[in-house]
């Protein structure tokens, strides 16, 4: 099993580093290229706009959304989520805009206002999942399609699941808690059961 | 609910990884560096090398334009604030800037003490030229470290000295016995926990930049293939013929850094760099990157 991750900036190195951590073959991706023969691709936190532009300037955009809507299972984190949602309430970013969520960009504030909570998510089990929220956006809307797996005390939508498709506000590859991405690695594997959309 | 704490400051800059912070002096340079893709900008009143020529004491940026840059850009917004100043540093804080640079570009307040930076919520970056000097601001509270170089120079050479320093550091630390570590530590005037994890895990415990001298998509490539997490660009953009051209060359040349024909294609067509100096020629008493210890 690949997983690729998107290194046209941002924290890259640390989803790599956990997906290692679940020995799983882990490569970045900064051109087409890279995106062959992976079973899966992770897009990391970083800066939206950043990653938007260096995706546009090397062609990633267009075939990293073809990839999604063929099926590959793709897991977005904070910046990630931002660029996988279709909607976004403020900015002319261009979008991958594969999944039916309507994000707000920096939800919560400025860096002073970012934080840590611990997040209940049925889908990981009984034990709270570490969330760490940086300049983070929050889902403001999502279709009857998506699945909400995790709400802040006041009920905001901060992790989704439509399909192969998986999305966090908070940073999974920031903690040592592994749970995130091997339930994305789960999602991974099942579609390689079905033996479809390996690219 | 938390807020402050060093995971989401260091967290912070982790997210600015692979990425160029631009140092900008008003929100249409703050919104043509967003345009090319910065990771962040560095709010300034003047860019290091105009501070340079006029000479005097530099210090924090009028608030005025801190605040019309952050309202310009989503990104995230670095300033500066003296070193030891931390007064500054509190205004920079209440104004919400995202990051803060106790900076030898300004004027030192305090040529003993660095703030302690533990006491803020907005975490901070700090200059170094060698491994002792990155950890004693760590162990401040710094949660992003960047090379000095000397800034405003749009000379690479003393960023490569201090980055060579410092992997040069960690390098030898791995490698020394666990029973030498407190005397290593005593020479490199480091704090010794920091010492032994660095022993340990063989790799600095925040995020490293590279600044002071970037001008070029080389220049930029080249610090990261030196083991830079990033790069700062300060009157390197500004200062060029064609800031918005050479501002996007240097972010993909960054991304990009270790592909030479990527490089070689975005170095074209650049127009003039910024003027540079030769670091032989600065007397002793004006560079910056003696200025804190």
């Amino acid at each position: 099993m690949r997983i690729g991750v998107l290194a046209s900036q941002g924290a890259f190195a640390e989803h790599i580093d956990i997906l290692r951590q679940l020995e799983v073959e882990a490569s970045p991706v900064r051109l087409p290229q890279e995106l062959r023969g992976l079973d899966g691709l992770v897009i990391p936190g970083g800066e939206s706009t950043s990653i938007s532009k260096l995706m546009l300037s090397y062609n990633l955009m267009d075939e990293i959304r073809n990839l999604a809507k063929n099926g590959l299972p793709m897991l977005g984190s904070c910046a990630g989520m931002i660029l996988l949602a279709s909607k976004i309430s403020d900015l002319d970013v261009e979008l991958i805009g594969v999944m039916d969520i309507a994000v707000r960009r920096n939800a919560f504030g400025r860096q002073r206002e970012s934080f840590e909570t611990e997040l209940s998510m049925p889908v990981l089990g009984e034990k709270p999942f570490p969330g760490i929220f940086i300049r983070a956006p929050m889902i403001e809307q999502a279709s009857s399609e998506v699945e909400i797996l995790a709400r802040l005390a006041d009920g905001t939508g901060v992790a989704a699941r439509e399909g192969k498709l998986l999305a966090s506000a908070f940073h999974p590859e920031l903690t040592s808690d592994l749970r995130f991405h091997q339930y994305f690695l789960d999602i991974v594997v099942e579609c390689r059961k079905s033996g479809l959309n390996k690219v | 609910m938390e807020t402050g704490t060093w995971k989401v400051k260091t967290g912070l800059a982790q997210m600015l990884k692979g990425g160029v912070i631009m140092d900008v002096v008003n929100a249409e340079q703050a919104k043509i560096a967003q345009e090319a893709g910065a990771c962040a900008v560095m709010a300034l009143e003047r860019v290091p090398a105009d501070i340079r020529a006029a000479g005097g004491v530099a210090r924090m940026a009028d608030p005025t334009i801190i605040e019309a840059i952050m309202e310009m850009v989503s990104i995230p917004v670095m300033a500066k604030c003296r070193i030891g100043h931390f007064v500054e540093a509190q205004a920079l804080e209440a104004l919400g800037v995202d990051f803060i640079d106790e900076s030898e570009v300004l004027t030192p307040a305090d040529e003993a003490h660095h703030i302690w930076k533990h006491d803020f919520k907005v975490p901070f970056v700090c200059g170094c030229r060698d491994l002792g000097e990155a950890l004693r601001r760590i162990g401040e509270g710094a949660a992003m470290i960047r090379t000095k170089g000397e800034a405003g120079t749009g000379n690479i050479v003393e960023a490569v000295r201090h980055m060579r320093a410092v992997m040069d550091g960690i390098r030898k630390l791995a490698d020394t016995p666990q029973d030498e570590l407190m005397t290593l530590a005593k020479e490199m005037g480091a704090p010794f926990e920091l010492v032994a994890e660095i022993h340990k895990t063989g790799k600095l415990p925040v995020v490293n930049f590279a600044a002071g001298g970037v001008a070029t998509p080389t220049d930029a490539a080249l610090m990261m293939q030196l083991g830079a997490d990033g790069v700062f660009v300060g009157s390197g953009i500004f200062k060029a013929s064609n800031p918005e051209v050479r501002a996007k060359a240097i972010v993909e040349a960054t991304t990009h850094f270790q592909d030479p024909k990527i490089i070689a294609e975005v170095s074209k067509n650049l127009g003039e760099a910024m003027p540079g100096l030769d670091i032989k020629q600065i007397p002793t008493e004006e560079l910056l990157a003696s200025r804190g210890w």
